[in-house]
């Protein structure tokens, strides 16, 4: 598995003033009990999408 | 029997030919006059780029796949409609040039009763010099483009390897480039991929774009519900290219990519650079650039087509300011308004004005995206358009009875960030309507229950599944008609 990627943050920088997410969001972004949660949910977003027209 | 041509097999050519060849069986023929011998999932191009799919596998032949369902194939490409036939006949037809080894070069007339154009985007790669695979930077277009990316990111990550340090540009070519999603898929694919070959500490990755702000994606951006606020995509997006340590250079016109050198014109009308040892810019889209005859042989290009080359239907097309813009101005149903047996679906119907508001420097270069009309909706408006159109052939109706409004369609849209079934991730967002309605939606444009962005390894998983079930249906394997567009 790739090592996360750390932001390099210096102040006044472009990358010092969005929001950036906790390890424990990252962590979410890849639980498999989580993931496959929101899949089954996001599917159901998707049909509901192509429905709407 | 009546005989419906359709130009171009790309995804909008091939939905509208595998719905109406099913609809009309074989009281009615179903013509598809495309260049290409091979069917491409251009999503999944992104994956051959970085060099984790091969060509082989994002595109398929497709001869055997109309022989099987008895659409009549040229491969060929238009070059000119004469929708009133000629001084002979007043049979409309499209003249066509054959594209086969066996008959390059051929010319022929093909008749029609109806008309549906679908030939997608030219990759205008001349409008910046340098610009494009030839020349100094790559692209992600076609497949063949890809496989071409992917060889040079080889060469650049073994250098990487031996620990130089190199400078990555991903992003838009040009001031009034569309298709920003698909620079971001790649941006973040390959920062994915750096980090899988361990050389990410090596790169130096900027993206450089014409959108206003981060996130605007050629929609104006959307605003979703998170975290007890309502938020612009902008925020999402910045808050990703900061946690992957890439910077951003938006509200940029690429004038030149040279060797080394990215020569670019912000919205302030500075003109700036950026080194770079490895470029992936898209080009700007235009028509295909058929042109029209009337039945003297007088040049009509412009009676169907607008100056863009993309071709004129529905849609309202009286120039006017941002703030004067309204969802009605988007065409219903596709149908040219002077020749009605002629309809335009996909990349090739002229959008009535950008989505994103225009801007334009001080030196007159304008600096903002094109409408993306990506593949969902274009699967959309083709479907429609061949129920429609078979509808009329079979003397079911006299015009166009469903519509497909990008202002009244949602769309849904993954945008792949890393591909691994275990640590990939993809962003998966939806939105309602296309078209912002700022008259029904005041404050954002859009109904804020169907707009949404989430980042996660379900995405990726969802993307994977795309893959496979588009080209699963337009291969027209048995119940291919589940699979919606
Ligand atoms: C790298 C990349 C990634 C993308 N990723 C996504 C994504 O993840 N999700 C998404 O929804 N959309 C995505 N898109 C956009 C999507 O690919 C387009 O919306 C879609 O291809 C448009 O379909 P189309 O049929 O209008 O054009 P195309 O698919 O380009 O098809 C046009 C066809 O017309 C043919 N043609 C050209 N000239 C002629 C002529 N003179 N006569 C006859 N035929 C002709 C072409 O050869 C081609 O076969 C992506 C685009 C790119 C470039």
């Amino acid at each position: 598995m790739p090592e996360q990627p750390q932001p390099e943050r210096q102040p006044y920088e472009q990358s010092f003033y969005p929001a950036v997410p906790t390890r424990f969001t990252k962590m979410m972004r890849t639980n498999l009990l989580w993931q496959f949660f929101r899949f089954v949910i996001l599917n159901l977003k998707m049909l509901r999408m192509v429905r709407k027209h | 029997m009546a005989r419906l041509v359709i130009l171009g097999g790309g995804i909008a050519g091939q939905t509208a030919a595998l719905h109406a060849k099913k609809r009309l069986g074989g009281s009615h023929e179903v013509v598809v006059v495309t260049p290409n011998s091979l069917w491409n999932w251009i999503p999944s191009n992104i994956w051959v780029g970085v060099g984790l799919m091969q060509p082989e596998q994002v595109t398929f032949p497709l001869a055997p796949v109309y022989k099987k369902t008895g659409i009549t194939y040229y491969q060929a490409k238009a070059v000119s409609i004469h929708p009133e036939g000629d001084a002979e006949n007043p049979q409309p037809f499209v003249s066509v040039e054959h594209t086969s080894p066996e008959k390059k070069g051929r010319s022929e007339k093909i008749t029609y009763d109806y008309l549906i154009n679908a030939t997608g985007p030219k990759l205008n790669f001349d409008a910046t010099p340098g610009l494009g695979p030839l020349h100094h930077s790559q692209s992600v277009c076609t497949f063949d483009h890809a496989a071409h990316a992917a060889k040079a990111l080889d060469e650049l990550v073994a250098r990487m390897e031996r620990g130089e340090k190199k400078t990555i540009v991903i992003g838009t070519g040009h001031g009034t480039c569309t298709c920003q999603g698909a620079a971001f898929e790649y941006l973040f694919n390959l920062e994915f991929e750096l980090r899988r070959r361990k050389v990410r500490h090596n790169a130096n990755l900027i993206w450089i774009s014409n959108e206003q702000e981060l996130g605007d994606f050629g929609i104006g951006g959307m605003h979703i519900q998170r975290g007890g606020y309502i938020t612009h995509s902008r925020i999402f997006t910045e808050s990703l290219y900061t946690e992957r340590g890439i910077q951003w250079i938006t509200r940029a016109h690429v004038k030149e990519v040279g060797k080394d050198t990215i020569l670019y014109e912000d919205l302030d009308g500075n003109e700036k650079s950026v080194q770079f040892d490895f470029a992936m810019l898209l080009p700007p889209f235009a028509g295909v650039g058929i042109k029209a005859f009337d039945q003297q042989g007088v040049d009509i290009t412009t009676t169907l087509f607008a100056k863009s080359g993309f071709m004129l239907v529905d849609g309202n097309y009286e120039p006017k300011p941002y703030d004067q813009w309204l969802p009605s101005d988007w065409p219903n149903t596709y149908q040219n308004p002077k020749y009605k047996n002629i309809f335009a679906v996909g990349i090739a119907f002229a959008p009535p004005h950008a989505i994103s508001k225009p801007m334009i420097n001080p030196k007159g270069t304008p600096i903002f995206p094109a409408p993306p009309r990506t593949g969902m909706p274009s699967g959309v408006m083709a479907r429609q358009v061949a129920f429609n159109v078979t509808d009329m052939m079979q003397g079911k109706s006299t015009a166009p009875t469903r519509q497909a409004s990008l202002a009244k369609m949602g769309a849904a849209c993954i945008a792949s960030a890393g591909s691994n079934f275990w640590s990939g991730t993809a962003v998966s967002m939806t939105m309602y309507p296309i078209v912002p309605d700022f008259q029904t939606y005041p404050d954002t444009g859009r109904m804020l229950r169907y707009t949404s962005a989430e980042i996660g390894l379900a995405g990726h998983w969802i993307k994977h599944l795309l893959h496979f079930a588009f080209i699963y249906k337009a291969k027209a394997n048995p119940f291919w008609r589940v699979v919606p567009e």
